[in-house]
């Protein structure tokens, strides 16, 4: 749906070149939601503002449902740009307009008569829940209000792909929980891809199916969320997910003095259960299959997007080749498996 | 000081002047407008990362502007006597007032504007141009609807500059309270007129003002 390829954008300034995208490229299949994390400066922002060419990119392309956006005459851009939906963090309504006005605007720049736009628009405000707030304005709504009339805004030419900049970083956490349910609901009913970029993992975590890690204007790491998690490559990605799901043990429970008898070895693992692997009583299996001692550190059980997932760290004590026989076993049935104990 | 019932014809010149002096300020302010706005919102849209970008022609209008703005008015007034005179056929009376005091209004408008386009958030434009507006909407759209208080209290102080502006018009002959002024309260020391002119002047500036403000706290209200 979207194939964004070598993107480099470069601003130049009075003193300096600044690279805030350095050869880009990016594929997000229809109906999927693509997030896309990043620290701020990263170039996140600049990446979304490219795809609908708020922003001109310095190189590259950018393709949507097989138009090249990046080489459009300006009357053509305007006509893409209206099956491309944007959301924007600080919601960026028309204070001079009622909430009605606001999500009809999009279908006046369209020319879509006013009869027809008038009963979108009350479809629209039934999606979002807003019916009863339609002649508000903006000032008198909520954060989480104003970002829903944002989205029935967005949503209002039938768009063929729903960009998100930022959407929930002005809201509290349960708004942003709300507004991320809408979208998925919406992602749902409609198959409708969206794509987001966002600075908080929780983000990424509830809604997004893949995610690309944005760092230093590069992408450094993309995969499915759920691989991310269990199985980060880069610091930047570890970072992210260390922000809201605890992976790492405290260095004394690392460190604990092994005073053990001759054979014997103490391994320290990391599991990651992953969907129905995490309904599994899978190391109560293998202890009794094998001959070893398993201690607890530290779990957690999560859920990411509508899939369970934990972590479960262990110490596992036993004669050598009993415990690598424990570890393939787990591996055997799908576990993620990491020795963290750096032996 | 006062001496108003003896002179009931002074009654009848105060009323004139002060008719004279608000049609000439409600034209100049129609008319300076009429140019003014469209030149602020060119200033605007072709300033650098606007939407009509135009840096060159920016620099040159932004120039000319500044120009005109930095002639003080009572001499702008001389200057353009030609001009004035090829326009409405001479340089004394009411509309031939029209002429200077739109003229040099028109950069002053365009400034006000300027300033109050640029007063909205880059985002809202952004939104719209994310919606595929073209420049046109999102000048009508966006730009002007959402910086209508701002606009009508630029009006207020345009109108209020004008009249000060028209007294000084009225010195040299064009009518209106400032023309009074002269002739009676200078050149034949009647106190009297003066004070009443002044008078006439501040609660003319005081209903513009509040007229304004009323009009953009009403815009304002009923979109909070």
């Amino acid at each position: 749906m979207i194939e964004v390829k070598n993107l480099t954008k470069i601003f130049n300034t009075v003193n300096q070149e600044i690279v805030a995208l350095d050869d880009v490229s990016l594929h997000v299949e229809k109906g999927e939601i693509f997030g896309i994390i990043g620290l701020s400066g990263a170039g996140k922002s600049t990446l979304i503002r490219c795809i609908n060419m708020l922003e001109k990119p310095t190189k590259g392309s950018v393709v949507i449902d097989g138009i090249e956006i990046t080489t459009l005459e300006p009357q053509d851009l305007r006509s893409a740009r209206q099956k491309i939906g944007m959301i924007f963090q600080h919601f960026n309504l028309l204070s001079s307009r009622t909430v009605f006005d606001n999500v009809i605007f999009p279908l006046e720049i369209a020319g879509v008569p006013k009869k027809e736009a008038g009963k979108r628009v009350e479809e629209l405000l039934d999606l979002v829940g807003l019916s009863d707030r339609a002649k508000s304005y903006p000032s008198q709504l909520s954060g989480g209000q104003k970002q829903r009339v944002g989205i029935a805004r967005a949503l209002a030419n039938s768009p063929k792909i729903l960009l998100s900049d930022e959407a929930t970083s002005a809201l509290d956490p349960q708004t942003t929980r709300s507004i991320l349910d809408l979208l998925k609901d919406i992602n749902h009913r409609y198959n409708l891809t969206i794509l987001l970029i966002t600075h908080d993992m929780n983000v990424i975590k509830e809604t997004c199916d893949r995610v690309a890690v944005i760092d230093d204007s590069r992408i450094v790491e993309v995969g499915r969320v759920i691989n991310i998690f269990s199985n980060p490559q880069t610091a930047t990605s570890r970072s992210f997910i260390g922000n809201i799901i605890n992976r790492e043990i405290s260095d004394q429970l690392l460190q604990r003095p092994a005073e053990q008898a001759s054979g014997i070895i103490t391994r320290v693992i990391r599991v990651s259960f992953i969907g129905e692997s995490a309904g599994k009583p899978l190391i109560s299996s293998m202890i009794k299959k094998f001959d070893m001692d398993a201690n607890i550190l530290y779990g957690n059980i999560d859920r990411i997007k509508d899939t369970p997932f934990g972590y479960l760290t262990l110490e596992l004590t036993g004669a050598p080749d009993q415990v690598a026989e424990g570890l393939d076993y787990l591996s055997g049935h799908g576990l993620e498996v990491e020795a963290i104990d750096n032996v | 000081m006062f001496d108003f019932g003896a002179n009931a014809w002074m009654v009848d010149k105060v009323l004139i002047a002060t008719w004279e002096t608000i049609y000439m300020v409600a034209i100049s302010t129609f008319l300076s407008y009429v140019v003014g706005l469209p030149l602020g919102i060119i200033l605007v849209t072709t300033s650098e990362g606007h939407i009509l970008e135009n840096k060159r022609f920016n620099q040159v209008l932004g120039s000319i502007v500044n120009a005109v703005r930095s002639i003080p008015f009572i001499i702008f007034l001389i200057l353009i006597i030609p001009l004035t005179r090829l326009i409405v056929g001479t340089s004394i009376g009411t509309i031939a007032s029209i002429v200077p005091l739109t003229l040099a209004a028109i950069p002053f408008v365009a400034r006000l504007v300027e300033t109050s386009l640029k007063e909205i958030e880059w985002g809202l434009v952004e939104a719209a141009l994310s919606m595929g507006a073209n420049a046109w909407q999102v000048i009508s759209k966006v730009l002007l609807p959402e910086a209508m208080p701002s606009l009508n209290l630029g009006v207020a102080i345009t109108t209020i500059n004008l009249v000060g502006y028209s007294a000084m018009a009225g010195i040299v002959g064009g009518g209106g309270l400032g023309t009074l002024a002269y002739y009676y309260g200078y050149q034949r020391y009647e106190n009297g007129i003066m004070w009443i002119t002044v008078i006439v002047l501040v609660v003319l500036v005081q209903l513009v003002q509040m007229l304004g403000d009323t009009l953009a706290a009403k815009i304002s209200n009923r979109r909070r």
